[in-house]
């Protein structure tokens, strides 16, 4: 088992992603940068990471929707791999039309970062299922540009497919139906804007996010 | 050559922080008559001659990069 973490310029939490998943797993992690055209083989894990791609010039990560990379990404998930996109790498799957809606700047127009409690609002899924019982989990929030934006079809259409995974419970940015992730209709791409890879021992404040990435493995 | 603009705003019905921040601050220096406020973008550019249908080219420059239309409408202008 491997999974391999997106480079973009100006990512700046793919390091951490690496760490976080090969210490919450013990699986081999590759880094590969966003001018390749092709992926390592055999990857049951592929994450966009957090940062501010291209500066987040024009949109957040609507430049690195269009990297080379990209193209491999969505063969990949076409393929059944699973993709989680965090932060900036949620903004991206938006961009790159992986996942329905948009991320716009913060309601109260302020950067958000601080630990934050979800809740798992669907626990049926490759990335949750680990969390079992447990309906409240705590991961680290940073961002500007994380308030969740979905038109009122496509809103209806999500929550009717039980693709809102996680929910603020208090919800810090604005976000439509205090969504703080979802996924694909067909259930192998997340994006989420806390972070799980801040969120993975103990010493960090929280463990839950080591639980999302050995869900991944354990449904592989 | 050509000269191309093109206006970036956010639809109708989606929330316009920055507009929102940008009129209480006109409101709160007293021009009180100032009302939907809002911020968008505008990005210029050059386009050759060697490009026949420009206004068909932004367009699809706009669906591809430059706006992204589940938020966001945009205005051509070629001169």
């Amino acid at each position: 088992m491997s999974a391999a973490v997106i480079v973009f310029p100006g990512s700046n939490c793919d390091r951490d992603c690496k760490v976080a998943i090969e210490r919450s797993t013990g699986e081999q992690v590759e880094m590969v940068w966003h001018q390749e055209t092709e992926l390592p083989s055999g990857l049951d894990l592929i994450v966009l990471p957090g940062g501010f791609s291209y500066g987040d010039y024009l949109r957040c990560g609507a430049m690195a929707a269009l990297s080379p990379v990209m193209q491999a990404v969505k063969k990949a998930a076409d393929d059944g791999v699973a993709v989680v996109g965090i932060c900036n790498g949620f903004q991206i799957l938006c961009e790159a039309g992986m996942l329905p809606g948009a991320l716009l700047r913060n309601a109260g127009l302020k950067y958000v970062c601080k630990p934050i409690a979800l809740t798992v609002a669907n626990g049926q899924t490759r990335f949750t299922a680990g969390y079992q019982g447990q309906r409240e989990v705590v991961m680290t929030q940073g961002n500007g540009d994380g308030n969740y934006f979905a038109d009122a079809e496509t809103l209806a259409r999500i929550e009717g497919e039980g693709q809102v995974v996680f929910r603020y419970v208090d919800n810090p940015n604005g976000s439509v139906a205090d969504i703080a992730g979802i996924q694909n209709a067909r259930g192998n791409v997340l994006g989420l804007m806390p972070h799980p890879d801040r969120a993975f021992e103990e010493e960090l404040g929280s463990a839950d996010g080591a639980t999302l990435f050995r869900s991944v493995f354990a449904a592989a | 050559m050509a000269k191309v603009k093109v206006h970036v705003f956010l639809k109708p019905g989606v929330l316009d922080v920055q507009g929102k921040a940008v009129e209480g601050a006109l409101h709160g220096l007293g021009w009180a008559d100032v009302s939907n406020a809002r911020v968008g973008k505008m990005i210029e550019f050059d386009i050759g001659d060697g490009v026949e249908d420009k206004a068909a080219e932004v367009k699809r420059m706009c669906e591809t990069l430059l706006a992204n239309t589940v938020i966001e409408s945009y205005r051509i202008e070629v001169e």
